[in-house]
Formats: C-alpha cells, sequence, structure tokens
C-alpha cells in the first residue's frame, strides 16, 4: 500500500535495542499490533472520547508498568472536553501555549520514551494531528520497527543485479527484462481486514497493491492471490473463504487483470486468522521509472482520485488488536471499501499522465492514507510542504483534521506536478472522470506545515516521521516444543504397503483440501482479460507475454510452506523459495528476482520473533545462493487469536524471464508415447507432508532437505532441454509427492500414464516423499536417449519412470486408477464444501 | 475495412476486441464512449467489461453514451455490430436486441473454456461458421444468464435468431441454454463467451473465435468463406 510498507532498511538506522523486556506495553496488543494496511494505531475514539471507558481502562492498564504517571486523572476529563470542543482544534500555537496538555498517546500504541522523542523533535507537545501522525507512521505496520533489524539482510546479502533498477524501499522492486522493458511486482497482505470483512478486505488487499505497482510508473497485467485458511469443515471457514475469494474476483476482474496462479491452504492453525496475500506485477519501460520525490519547491501537491472519507479510519487499532472472535461485527465499518470502477480510471488517468511526462513525483494512499504520502514524498524529496486541509475532497465535511489525515480511503493517488502543468494533469483527469484537486505546494522550507480551518494544525519535520520512528532489537528464543516436534518424525508412521493400500493412499491425498481441484476458486477469476496470459493455474507458474512482437514474456510463482516452517523457519523459508524457484524453472523461464510476504504472529512473543528472525535469515541465505536478490515485501506480524500464533508463514514470489513464450514448457501430458523421466534423487523425506497430514494428522520432524544447488541445475537442465525441443511437459514435485505429481499431469488434458516405480525404494516413499529438487520431465518418444544425455551431461540425476497414454493411472504392479475416478475425487472436494458452482468440466 | 471498437470507462477488453479485428485482417479504430463521431467504421464492436462500474445496470448506463446514439442509428442501417458480454448487455439495453443478461444462477463469476454450438450461421458474424458447428471459446461473466420472457424465447426460435447455445453445461444458466442471439437482419449479434480471448493458440483454449471477426469480413467483402 505505501512505502511505509516495505522492507525499508535505510543504512542510518543502527539498532536502538529498545527491547520491552521487562515492560510489556500491555496496551499493544490493542493498540500497538499494527498489523493490516489501515492505520493501526490511530484510535480516533480514543481523541474524540477519552471518557471512554474501555479507553480509559486501557490507559489505566499501560498506567501499571509506567513509574511515572502522566499528571493526575482527574482534571483529564475537563480538558479533553475542551481538547474536543467543536470548532477549536488543538493547533500548534496551541500545543505551544498549553505544553503540558495530558496526551493519549499510550492509548495510540506509542511507548513512553517515544513520546517523549516526539516532543523531542518538536521542541513541544504534538498537536492532536501529530501525535496522530507520529503514532501511525511509528506503529510495526509503518515503520517495521521490529523487523527493520533482520530485514537489512535482505539488502546486505543481496546477490549483484545489474537488472535492479529500483529495489528494497521503493513502492516495488523493479526488474529490467530487455534493453526497453521492465517488470515490478511484489506481495502484500491484507489479513485482519479480510478476515472481519472477507469481501471488502480481500477487494481493498488486492486494489492496495495495485496502486503500489501503478506508482511506479507501471501498467498492472496480472494478479495472484496466496490464501490460507482454516480446517475447510469449520464453519467460520465457510463464512471467510468465499467472501474472500470473491473479493479478489470482483475487484480483480473489474480491474481487468488476469488472476494467472496463487494458493489455496488449509490449515487448522489459519482459524482466527485467514492469510490474504495479494500480488500484483506491472510493466514499464526502462525509461518510465516514476518516483515518490517532492522535488521543486514551487511545484503544486495534487490530490487525485475518489473522495476521501471515514472509512477506514481507527481501522486496524481494531482490526489488529492480537484477539479477534469478540464482536467482529461491530469492527466492519473499519474495514475500507473499495471501488474498483474507480481505481480503474485511475489508472488509466496516471498511465496517460506518466505518457505526456506530467509529473515530477507520485505517490498511492494506502496504509496511513494522506499521513504517509504527505510525509514520504516530502522526506524523499528533501523538501518542505505546505498543505491546506480545507481544499481536500471529503465525503464526510465534519471530519476533523486528524481523520482527513488518517483517512485510508482506497483509490487515490498524490503527484507533485511543475505549475505549468497542473492545467493539463486536470485535463486528463476530467477526461477519465476522476476528481483531482490542488491540496498544496512543495516547500524549501524543510517543514510539512499542515493547514485546517484557518489555522496550522501541523508543523513536523517530514523525514522524521519517515525515517526516525524507534527500532527494536525484540528478545528471541526458539520455541520451547520444537525439539519434542523433531523427535517425533514422520518417516516412523506406518505407511501403505499393498497396491490395495497406495491406491487408496493416493485417492484420498488427490481429494484432500490442500491438493484437490481448485477451479472452484480460479473459475471465479477472469484469466483471460489483456490477451497476453500463455500459462495461468493450475500449471506450475503464470506466464505472461509483455511484448507480442519479440514474444518476450515473464513467469510468477508464489509458495510458501507453514507446516515446514513451523518445524525450522530458517528451512521453512528456503523451502518456499525453492519451490517457487522451481515452479518458474519448470516453465523453462529463467528466476530473476525475489517477493516476498512474511506473515508471522506477535513480535512480542519471543518465540515468534525467533521464527521471524531464523525465516528472514533463511530466505537472505538462499536468495544470495540463487543469485536471485530480493526487490521487496511486506511484513504481516500479530496473525494470532490470544496466545495462538499461526504457524511461521513466509510465502515467496519469484519471477523469471522467458525469451519467447510460446517455448514455454506447460504442465500436462498431452500425447501418447511420450517418454516420463524423474529428475532428482527420492529420499524418505514425510515429515511435514501432505501424506503425514492426510492420513495421521502429524505435523513433526525435520521438513525436506533443502539443496538450492540442486534447484539450480535443475533449473539449468529444463531451460537447456525446453531450448533444444526436447520437452513436451514438465511438472514439478512438491506437495504430495510424485503421486500428486501424476494425478495433476495426467488429469491436465485427460491423457494417463503408465510407470513403474523406482526399484529399491519403499513405493510408499516413491510416491509420496517430498523431496525437494525434483520434476517429471515428459519428453517426446525418440528425444529420450538425447534429453538423458544432457541431464548426465550436466550430472543431474535421472529416473526412467514410464510412458504417457491410456485413460488410467498405472503403477506396474501396485495399481490403476481410471482416469474418471481420479477426476471425481479430485474435483469433489470443493464443491461439497463450499456448494455450487461446480467444478469445470474436463 | 474499418472496425470499431468501442472503449466506455470500465470497457476491460476493448484491447483484446482490437487485436482480434488486427489477427483477422482489418484496421482496428478505437470508439470514444462520449464521441458519436464513427469515423467512417464499416462495423463495431461492444467489448466486455464493466462499462460504467455496471452501476444501476450492467450496460445501463452505456446504452445512453453519445456513441451509442451514433451505433443505434448505424445498426438501424444494417451496419455490423457485435457486443461481446458487457457489449451483449448493452445491446439488450438500447433494444437493440431482445431480453436481458440476468445474475449467474450460482451466484458465481465464472470463467472456464466453454463448448457453443453454432446455431445459425446467417448473420454478418458467423458465416465462415458451419451449421451446429462445436467451437470452444472462454466465457466469464457473473451476470451472463440470458433471459426472456417464453414468447421472445419461442420466436427467437422459431426464426432462428438464437445464434449460439452452451454446449457441455450451461454456465450460468441462461433460457434454453443460450450464448448468442441476433436481430432480425443479422447484422446485430449479442454473444456473452468471447471470441476475442480465442484468437492465438498461445493464449486461448483454440482459435474458433477469429472466424467471427473474419466473417464480418467476408460479409463486408460481399463474399462468403473469406480466410482471416
Amino acid at each position: 500500500m505505501t512505502t511505509t510498507e516495505d522492507q525499508t532498511v535505510p543504512a542510518q538506522h543502527a539498532p536502538q535495542a529498545v527491547a520491552p523486556q521487562g515492560e510489556p506495553d500491555s496496551a499493544a496488543p490493542e493498540h500497538a499490533a499494527p498489523e493490516q494496511a489501515p492505520d493501526e494505531v490511530l484510535d480516533n475514539e480514543v481523541i474524540d472520547d477519552p471518557e471512554d471507558e474501555s479507553d480509559e481502562a486501557e490507559l489505566e492498564s499501560a498506567d501499571v508498568h509506567a513509574e511515572e504517571d502522566f499528571g493526575a486523572h482527574e482534571g483529564q476529563g475537563s480538558e479533553a472536553e475542551r481538547l474536543d470542543e467543536p470548532g477549536t482544534p488543538d493547533t500548534v500555537a496551541r500545543a505551544a501555549r498549553r505544553p503540558d496538555d495530558r496526551q493519549p498517546y499510550r492509548a495510540l500504541g506509542l511507548q513512553d520514551d517515544e513520546y517523549e522523542k516526539i516532543r523531542n523533535i518538536l521542541g513541544r507537545r504534538p498537536t492532536q494531528a501529530e501525535l496522530a501522525m507520529y503514532s501511525i507512521m511509528w506503529s510495526e505496520h509503518c515503520s517495521y520497527k521490529s523487523s527493520k533489524v533482520h530485514l537489512r539482510q535482505f539488502s546486505e546479502k543481496a546477490a549483484p543485479s545489474d537488472r535492479m533498477l529500483a529495489g528494497i524501499g521503493e513502492n516495488a522492486g523493479v526488474v529490467k527484462i530487455s534493453d526497453d522493458l521492465a517488470v515490478t511486482f511484489k506481495i502484500e497482505s491484507h489479513n485482519h481486514p479480510s478476515f472481519v470483512e472477507p469481501y471488502q478486505g480481500a477487494a481493498t488487499g488486492v486494489g492496495g497493491i495495485v496502486r503500489d505497482i501503478l506508482a511506479m510508473g507501471a501498467r498492472p497485467i496480472a494478479v495472484m492471490d496466496p490464501l490460507r485458511f482454516g480446517a475447510p469443515d469449520h464453519p467460520d471457514t465457510a463464512r471467510v473463504l468465499p467472501g474472500i475469494v470473491a473479493g479478489v474476483g470482483g475487484y480483480g476482474n473489474c480491474l481487468g487483470l488476469p488472476n494467472i496462479g496463487g494458493e489455496l491452504v488449509f490449515d487448522p492453525c489459519y482459524q482466527g486468522n485467514p492469510l490474504l496475500n495479494a500480488l500484483c506485477v506491472g510493466v514499464l519501460s526502462v525509461h518510465g521509472l516514476q518516483n515518490k520525490a517532492a522535488t521543486g519547491p514551487g511545484n503544486s501537491v495534487i490530490l487525485m482520485g475518489a473522495k476521501t472519507g471515514r472509512d477506514g479510519i481507527g481501522g486496524v487499532s481494531v482490526l489488529a488488536s492480537a484477539t479477534f472472535g469478540s464482536g467482529a461485527q461491530s469492527q466492519r465499518p473499519s474495514v475500507q471499501v473499495g471501488d474498483p470502477f474507480a481505481e480503474k480510471l485511475l489508472i488509466e488517468a496516471c498511465l496517460e499522465i506518466y505518457r505526456a511526462d506530467l509529473v515530477v513525483g507520485i505517490q498511492d494512499l494506502g496504509g496511513a492514507g494522506l499521513t504517509c504520502a504527505l510525509t514520504e514524498t516530502a522526506a524523499a524529496g528533501g523538501t518542505g510542504m505546505s498543505v491546506n486541509l480545507d481544499t481536500v475532497p471529503l465525503r464526510e465535511p465534519s471530519m476533523q483534521a486528524h481523520e482527513i489525515l488518517a483517512s485510508e480511503s482506497q483509490e487515490r493517488m498524490l503527484l507533485i506536478v511543475e505549475p505549468g502543468k497542473v492545467h493539463t494533469v486536470l485535463a486528463v483527469a476530467e477526461r477519465w472522470g476522476v476528481p483531482a484537486t490542488m491540496i498544496g505546494e512543495v516547500t524549501d522550507t524543510g517543514r510539512l506545515v499542515i493547514d485546517w480551518h484557518g489555522e496550522t494544525v501541523v508543523d513536523v519535520p517530514p523525514a522524521s516521521l519517515c525515517d526516525d520512528g524507534p527500532v527494536y532489537a525484540r528478545p528471541m528464543r526458539e520455541p520451547s516444543d520444537l525439539p519434542l516436534m523433531h523427535a517425533d518424525r514422520a518417516e516412523t508412521l506406518p505407511r501403505p504397503s499393498t497396491g490395495d493400500e497406495l491406491r487408496e493412499t493416493v485417492l484420498r491425498l488427490a481429494a484432500s483440501p490442500n491438493l484437490c481441484d481448485k477451479s472452484w476458486v480460479t473459475e471465479q477469476y477472469d484469466r483471460y482479460v489483456l490477451g497476453n496470459t500463455v500459462l495461468a493455474q493450475p500449471e506450475d507458474a503464470g506466464v505472461l507475454r509483455i511484448d507480442e512482437e519479440s514474444g518476450l514474456g515473464v513467469a510468477l510463482s508464489v509458495d510458501g510452506n507453514g507446516r515446514y516452517s513451523r518445524l525450522d523457519p530458517y528451512a521453512g523459508a528456503q523451502l518456499a523459495l525453492a519451490e517457487a524457484y522451481r515452479n518458474v524453472a519448470a516453465t523453462g523461464a529463467t528466476p530473476l528476482a525475489v517477493t516476498n510476504c512474511l506473515n508471522f504472529g506477535s513480535p512480542e512473543d519471543p518465540q515468534v520473533m525467533w521464527q521471524f528472525a531464523e525465516a528472514v535469515r533463511g530466505l537472505a541465505d538462499g536468495c544470495l545462493e540463487l543469485g536471485i536478490p530480493v526487490t521487496g515485501g511486506n511484513v504481516s506480524f500479530y496473525n494470532q487469536t490470544g496466545a495462538v500464533a499461526i504457524n511461521p508463514t513466509p510465502v515467496v514470489g519469484v519471477l523469471g524471464v522467458l525469451d519467447n513464450v510460446a517455448e514455454r514448457v506447460p504442465m500436462g501430458l498431452r500425447n501418447n508415447g511420450d517418454v516420463l523421466i524423474l529428475l532428482g534423487d527420492t529420499r524418505t523425506e514425510l515429515s511435514g507432508g501432505e501424506w503425514a497430514w492426510v492420513v495421521h494428522q502429524h505435523l513433526g520432524g525435520r521438513p525436506p532437505k533443502v539443496d538450492l544447488a540442486r534447484e539450480k541445475l535443475l533449473g539449468t537442465v529444463i531451460a537447456a532441454a525446453a531450448e533444444r525441443g526436447l520437452l513436451s511437459a514438465v511438472h514439478d514435485l512438491s506437495d504430495g509427492g510424485l503421486a500428486q505429481t501424476l494425478v495433476e499431469a495426467s488429469l491436465r488434458h485427460g491423457v494417463g500414464a503408465t510407470v513403474a516405480l523406482p526399484e529399491g525404494i519403499d513405493p510408499a516413499v516413491a510416491l509420496f516423499s517430498e523431496s525437494t529438487g525434483r520434476a517429471l520431465a515428459v519428453v517426446p518418444a525418440g528425444h529420450d536417449k538425447a534429453f538423458t544425455a544432457l541431464a548426465e551431461e550436466h550430472g543431474l540425476p535421472w529416473t526412467p519412470l514410464g510412458v504417457v497414454g491410456g485413460s488410467a493411472v498405472a503403477v506396474r504392479d501396485q495399481f490403476d486408477i481410471p482416469l474418471d475416478e481420479l477426476r471425481t475425487a479430485w474435483t469433489g472436494t470443493l464443491p461439497a464444501l463450499f456448494g455450487a458452482p461446480e467444478p469445470a468440466a474436463g | 475495412m474499418r472496425i470499431g471498437v468501442v472503449t466506455f470507462p470500465g470497457s476491460l477488453d476493448d484491447g483484446d476486441a482490437r487485436r482480434a479485428v488486427r489477427l483477422a485482417g482489418a484496421e482496428d479504430i478505437g470508439l470514444w464512449h462520449n464521441d458519436p463521431e464513427l469515423h467512417q467504421v464499416d462495423a463495431v464492436v461492444l467489448p466486455g467489461g464493466f462499462s460504467y462500474g455496471d452501476s444501476l445496470r450492467a450496460g445501463a448506463i452505456a446504452r445512453f453514451a453519445p456513441v451509442m446514439e451514433s451505433i443505434v442509428d448505424a445498426a438501424k442501417g444494417g451496419m455490423p455490430v457485435l457486443g461481446i458480454c458487457n457489449g451483449f448487455q448493452v445491446l439488450c439495453e438500447a433494444h437493440l436486441l431482445p431480453g436481458a443478461l440476468t445474475r449467474n444462477t450460482h451466484l458465481h463469476f465464472r470463467n472456464r473454456d466453454q463448448a457453443l454450438r453454432v446455431q445459425s450461421t446467417s448473420t454478418s458474424w458467423t458465416k465462415n461458421f458451419t451449421e451446429d458447428q462445436e467451437i470452444i471459446i472462454p466465457v466469464k461473466n457473473g451476470e451472463g444468464r440470458y433471459v426472456a420472457d417464453e414468447a421472445v424465447l419461442d420466436e427467437l426460435e422459431a426464426t432462428g435468431r438464437v445464434v449460439a447455445r452452451y454446449a457441455g453445461g450451461n454456465p450460468n444458466g441462461s433460457s434454453r441454454d443460450i450464448a448468442a442471439i441476433r436481430n432480425e437482419a443479422g447484422n446485430v449479434v449479442g454473444i456473452m463467451p468471447h471470441p476475442e480471448h480465442a484468437v492465438d493458440a498461445l493464449t486461448g483454449p483454440s482459435t474458433d473465435g477469429l472466424a467471427f471477426f473474419a466473417s464480418v469480413l467476408a460479409h463486408l467483402a460481399g463474399r462468403v468463406g473469406v480466410e482471416a
């Protein structure tokens, strides 16, 4: 949504180690819990109504840990009433005049020392509006105060790349894919709003990431949606899932963006905290890169897009609170409401403005609304800004200054425009029917000065909000239950041995919620619009044509495995990276860059913080080894209900390039007689896998071994083979192992296969092990010698598996499963759980 | 040959329709919703999307766009007009075609590769098909269920104005599996699935959609069966 959500790692930030050890901020779970987009911490109720019982209570509880209290409580009520008197805004002058007014900073999630720091920066107490702005910008969500010290590894360990035009710290990373073209892509989360109001939460999640891509100067060209839900048969899953899917589709479809892939994962750990992550990819000219810097004193500041309303205000001070369940209904108004039609017009207007070179700088409005956009553009420009809030078009004229500054109304952009070009910009906006208003001017004062109702309510150094926020090195501790979990290995569980048992297990896995056909979901998404979708789900990766003349295109995959990460977050993050890399490589593309969305519990829990640190370290190390840089991403903390956190869930997106998408490698079996060859090594690795979960509801042991060098080799061989026309298809092996890979490849086009499992290995292991670095290669008859020679030349182990053909998946000496029976099992699950529409035929 | 493709605010498949027109060998001309000028086009495509955000009803506002007044007049004069998805909805709202497109029976947006059976080849847009030819083109809509009163449906059937029916499953609950219809003259066709998404084997499930655009070129050239 905004740069503040990026994994910004400014060098000047030395960790200040303000570990709140022994001083847990009891208000934090309620107020600091900065998480999903809306302004977590601006609890305007506290400001408007200081006598509110519950908030008062929280102030009390916060005081428990505070030695010196800010004045006696008596007096607060009367002062608060004066503060709240209509028509008497808390101006800068008033703040100077009344330095000792008590302020509800703790209720807004600020620590005592943070509040003191603000007073030192300003040389006085902040005004009501300033306090609101600091509390938002210094929130976890915006300041990354808990994650910064870890995230900087993504920069420090980044593999050198001459393709990076913009990286961490921008709205999204930008990667050059040809002399003239670049792509930009990023994942973000909108988890808490999507739980409270599934449709709007998901819709605005998509809208927010799309504006990030737009702000880079790119035309958004596709979206993907990694989704995670609780138990599939839980009644609340039936409430949340259909709404989130409809929201993703409703917004993306109406925006005209194809949805080319994603994930649908069920696990009870997400019951109270479903995950809505959204990826957007866009394309731009290498010369068309936009930036957010408000340079050039005298330039105009234009707010373009929807009117500003109260939606989103105070939203996530409620939404991000760690404890869900109580009155989710009442929180609904706090979720922003999306209007994809308005965003579609905003996109076209912005692109026309870019083409005519009419902006100096541009920034989207998302989390933290105007507060973030104004401070970041001014800070990035090293300038100042003077803004008149009375010019901001409002949906509700009664809005207070701090509400206007914190509103997260959707579909808005902030433009910095030279005075001579203002007229043309407004004309373009008019042509697309998008409201655009001049709200201020860039100055050379180095101060952000905001007037409202004729008085100055904000006068701050903008950089102090963006860059001078607190940085914490939170305490970390390995979860105490890990040693026990590691000892409880799935490899020791009873396995199917007879042909009938194996057959039954293959069908059971194929029908399991995490492995079954996902078309109940994906049919609700438009995958055709724009006419450049070469591959989309259920293929291994989404492939988009970028240049119709040359056939240049990109491949994208998003993957994550919370169970692996629960068992070993370092390995889990690398396994997510490895799978996304493998999926992209399986299409014949060359992986180039990485984005990520790190979904975790509360950073105030040392065990969660340890999981987070390990996952970041693993991902940074993995990207370095693979030689592809992290270009940006998003952190989502406080995904927990009460004391129970979700499994650590790093979701990793990998982008690759294809010189000619016509040569992409699909995943389905098609031609009778094609030869099936298994690439890679199969080890006895069942822990953390789908077989252990589906058959034994078991989670324990160690996840599969990570071998990134092998992933790289696998990619090299597939690309080389594709180039020589030695492949009719490739399908990666991952969740569910070889069995699931055969099921998916056969059902893709309704063409069966006959295979013989490798000698000297337990058939159950051969079918269900989730060893990494493996893929199923489908080679045209007659090319198998050339293909295996190529594999050997590169030192990649291969095993002959069988041939394509027939109307069944047949495993010699074990079992046959007719495709009809397999399809019935595979496609029946989601419709049975979530009702109409029935899955696609064929 | 010049074929116009209208862009309304919220049109999404206009680029795809223009690509299809080019692939069929015609010149694609962009038409703007609030400009009544048709720029001497020989035929017009109303593309898919969510014109005006589907406010009020899908197609209800587009129907009043300045460009539509010109198109309605031209259509009455015999100019070929193809309405795809939202374009079909616009044609119904503009009363160039009878009936209406309503919410899918299952209430979900649905995108799938859909089999159709071509029922009328005597239109400007389907000349290059053969009677009862089965084709596969993508369907993607939330409000694609064709409805009309029984009398109108009977008349459409009796006069051979059902241009295509869904085969192998009805994706949205359309009356009598209707996927596309025509006006009496046969120059105006509305179709819910998307021919423009099936013009390139690389990006579509087939290239069956190309024949719609080849047909209108053949029609305009005054001959039948011209290959695209």
